[in-house]
């Protein structure tokens, strides 16, 4: 990995590296918040601030922290930081907090954060690590701005809450798809994202067996 | 240097990361402590002043609600005022998990599934600008699909028609359940009666469009499709509120009283 420029470090996880279409990680929130635009898009910044500072945090002190216990110092990080998200949303955010409600403090448990930190500042320099966590949380919200996006235009016929599609529960024509609203849609779309990237990246393929 | 693999070593890394870790939280949650609550307390106030139809931007909210807004503290098992509890901070959640101020539901009345409440509720009556009592705004709450629902519903002088409901917190689906949020749905409330004319509890949301020409329709309410068991959670939480397990006590005599003053 040490022969990766910082470019290749920031641009690789939104399609060579995606977070979620090639390691499938993080999937229970890409499910979960991506009903609408607004919601997904403040999660996305939640993401991205939780983990480029984690990864810092966690490279900052790698050389002191002690084999045995670094699966609970990086999660101690991680869920300081989350917390302090939730507070500053709650404070500063009021109605969008709400409707995260829960979501931004299962970020703890999302399985990207703590992979970055594990897999890649525990091993390099903070900057290095701030570019990676910034490029696998910028490859986390591409797939989620995407589903978002196609869920809330086909779910509601609005985008970010402006309407498009007048849908028919407001008088106008567009007869919403429900199933778009439901969480089980994002695996379809996520689904149609992977194919596409594995389109054009053949090797990201798995072999069969 | 210590060995950081050592027991010392994990020991002193273990217990200073907690320090920062609890010093760098506590900050934050202190500090952003008075934002929060404010936040909270702007809500609330939106919601009553929207379910009374006087919202018009979050800049007058604090005026509007001190100008038409009085906060009552009601007991529900008898219908009176509690004069001895400061009604600005009275908090009804807290209340309701405290089984000294709970009010435990008998079995078969819990038709909203919350199992037990605070036996006192803040009431909000509205004036208008001289002062007249015009409506009252009920805070309800029950169960739907997935969440509990806390809303808020308003009712005119003769406690009977309803002037606008909304809800300001629950977690049901978006574009099903969450439609309880649609204000096409919401219009639909204003005007309409709770109770019959004996008295008796007839508001419902039935299931598909009301027929306009049955002498019920004045009672009921279309429901949502895709939002079957949300609403049905809506059409019982207001049967239960409205009742005398609920504010019916008080609401009967709140009518009293200005029929007999004015």
């Amino acid at each position: 990995m040490s022969d990766q420029t910082n470019k290749e470090v920031l641009l690789d996880p939104i399609f060579i590296n995606n977070p979620i279409a090639l390691q499938i990680l993080g999937l229970c929130s890409a499910l979960a918040v991506t009903s609408n635009m607004m919601v997904a898009s403040t999660m996305c910044v939640a993401v991205i601030a939780v983990m480029t500072c984690s990864n810092v945090c966690v490279s900052l002190i790698r050389n002191y922290i002690p084999g045995s216990i670094r699966i609970i110092v990086q999660m101690v990080i991680i869920a300081s930081l989350v917390i302090i998200v939730d507070q500053v949303l709650k404070a500063f955010l009021f109605e969008t907090s709400k409707a995260l409600s829960v979501f931004v403090g299962l970020i703890i448990t999302n399985c990207i954060v703590m992979g970055r930190a594990e897999a890649f500042a525990m091993k390099n320099g903070p900057v290095r690590a701030a570019i990676d966590g910034f490029g696998n949380a910028l490859g986390y919200s591409v797939v989620l701005l995407f589903v978002a996006a196609i869920r809330e235009v086909f779910g509601a016929g609005a985008f970010f809450g402006i309407e498009l599609m007048p849908p028919t529960t407001n008088g106008g024509w567009y007869v919403a798809n429900g199933l778009m609203l439901l969480p089980p849609s994002a695996f379809f779309i996520i689904g149609g994202f992977i194919w596409v990237v594995r389109t054009f990246y053949k090797e990201q393929i798995e072999e069969e067996n | 240097m210590i060995d950081k693999n050592s027991l010392s070593g994990t020991l002193i890394v273990a217990v200073g990361l907690c320090l920062v870790a609890s010093i760098l939280v506590s900050t934050a949650a202190v500090s952003l402590r008075p934002a929060q609550v404010r936040n909270k307390a702007l809500d609330k106030k939106k919601n009553i002043l929207l379910a009374a139809g006087l919202y018009k931007d979050m800049e007058s909210i604090d005026d509007v609600y001190a100008k038409f807004v009085r906060p009552k503290l009601v007991e529900l098992a008898s219908g009176n005022y509690v004069t001895d509890i400061d009604v600005e901070k009275f908090d009804e959640r807290k209340a309701s998990k405290d089984p000294a101020q709970a009010h435990v539901i008998p079995d078969g009345k819990d038709i909203t599934g919350i199992k037990q409440h605070s036996k006192l509720y803040v009431a909000y009556e509205i004036v208008d600008a001289n002062g007249t009592y015009e409506q009252v705004v009920l805070p309800i709450h029950g169960k739907g699909l997935w969440s509990t629902l806390y809303g808020f519903i308003a009712l005119g002088t003769d406690s009977n028609t309803v002037k606008g409901l909304g809800f300001y917190e629950h977690a049901e689906t978006a574009g099903l359940g969450g439609e309880i949020d649609n204000p096409r749905w919401k219009a639909i409330w204003p005007g309409k009666k709770i109770y019959g004319e004996d008295g008796s509890m007839q508001i419902r949301v039935i299931k598909g469009s009301v027929n306009t020409s049955s002498p019920d329709a004045v009672h009921q309410i279309d429901g949502i499709s895709g939002a079957t068991i949300t609403v049905r959670g809506v059409s019982n939480l207001v049967r239960y509120w409205l009742s005398d397990e609920g504010f019916g006590k008080y609401l009967v005599k709140l009518k009293t009283q200005h029929q007999a003053g004015g």
